[in-house]
């Protein structure tokens, strides 16, 4: 049984809270967009394979996308009550199977001879993309789970 | 009767009902065969090897299409004219499942699909397929976000609202409107992709 369950349970009288009623702030919407940009700047790589692209434009998607998951990393952190448990083990098991994913996709570039420049940056958007992926999931299930309630 | 099917738009009673569903957010018992499926791609790419990768090109890209249609076009429908019990007792044994079968196939299509481009020289800028696999990368880049970032999380917060001993309606409902919303689009992306890859395939 879980500590959501057990605070509901505890108490089958009391009114259960309304965590859907709760306004947070937009660190899933930060989240997905840093993922579309991480999948416009793949996009923008993996068009001129097996040539080496310009980096310019796709690094600068990657920095942007880096802040935008910073940023909503930083609004998670300051949430004043949240369901901290549940975030973590939904976020956990959801970074393995991500972690997992970006590194098949990895293994994919370097067996085509991706090397230098472009494979760094090619590593960088697929760390980003194996925590947006992770953090969306876990904050949209602990958003909607009970906060443990505070002693005292 | 299920938690879910007693409530009445989100309105959750305080009375203790019947004990929670048991439900497997993953079903530890396909985990094997996505492991054997992640297994053979690997390999596939490792050795380049033609025909592994055009079959987990071809069929895990037909299932995706195949799945992703049927379910946007035939269970959806369905689903949203059934009661709410039934609808949450399906719900409840057909998610699961999909968080498994859909990273999957997507993994196996895209991974198996870029290497055989590479492979078969569709992704120099000289041949005539290089044009419509870029458009392909932006119809599964568009895919893609949507799955990862809408959908997957809705998915699996549907299923941990439903394991709770009294699942608020409301938030189900809520999650459920983004399958709705996102559907037409998902639908035209997989359409595109049937154009494109027939397109690839008879140039």
């Amino acid at each position: 049984m879980t500590a959501d369950q057990n605070h509901v349970a505890a108490d089958p009288t009391a009114v259960p809270a309304r965590p859907a009623g709760r306004r947070f702030p937009p660190v899933a919407e930060l989240a997905v967009v840093s993922l579309a940009l991480v999948v416009i700047g793949g996009v923008l790589m993996a068009s001129y394979v097996p040539r080496r692209p310009p980096l310019g434009l796709p690094a600068g998607i990657a920095a942007v996308s880096a802040v935008l998951i910073l940023g909503s990393a930083i609004l998670l952190g300051r949430l004043p009550r949240f369901a901290w448990n549940r975030f973590f083990l939904v976020f956990r098991w959801a970074l393995l199977a991500y972690g997992i994913s970006a590194g098949m996709i990895a293994f994919a570039f370097i067996r085509d001879h991706t090397r230098g420049a472009p494979l760094a940056l090619v590593l960088v958007m697929l760390a980003i993309y194996a925590l947006d992926v992770p953090l969306i999931i876990a904050f949209t299930v602990a958003r909607y789970a009970s906060p443990p309630q505070e002693p005292g | 009767m299920t938690d879910v099917g007693r409530l009445a738009a989100g309105i959750v009673d305080a009375e203790p009902g019947p004990p929670p569903r048991q439900i497997q957010v993953v079903p530890l018992r396909g985990l094997p065969i996505v492991a054997a499926v992640v297994a053979f791609v690997i390999a596939s790419i490792a050795g380049n090897w033609l025909w592994a990768l055009t079959f987990c090109h071809v069929v895990g890209g037909g299932l995706w299409t195949a799945v992703d249609l049927f379910v946007g076009l035939i269970i959806g429908p369905i689903l949203r004219s059934l009661p709410l019990p039934a609808r949450a007792d399906f719900t409840a044994r057909f998610m699961p499942k999909m968080v498994l079968l859909m990273p999957t196939l997507v993994l196996m299509t895209l991974a198996a699909g870029f290497q055989l481009a590479l492979k078969e020289g569709n992704l120099a800028p000289t041949s005539p397929n290089h044009a419509w696999l870029v458009v392909s990368y932006c119809v599964v880049g568009v895919m893609a976000v949507i799955a990862l970032g809408v959908l997957s999380p809705a998915n699996i917060a549907v299923l941990f609202e439903m394991r709770k001993p009294r699942p608020d309606g409301a938030v189900i409902a809520q999650l459920m409107r983004r399958f709705v919303a996102t559907s037409g689009v998902i639908g035209a992306m997989q359409v595109a992709t049937l154009i494109i890859m027939t397109r690839v395939a008879t140039q």
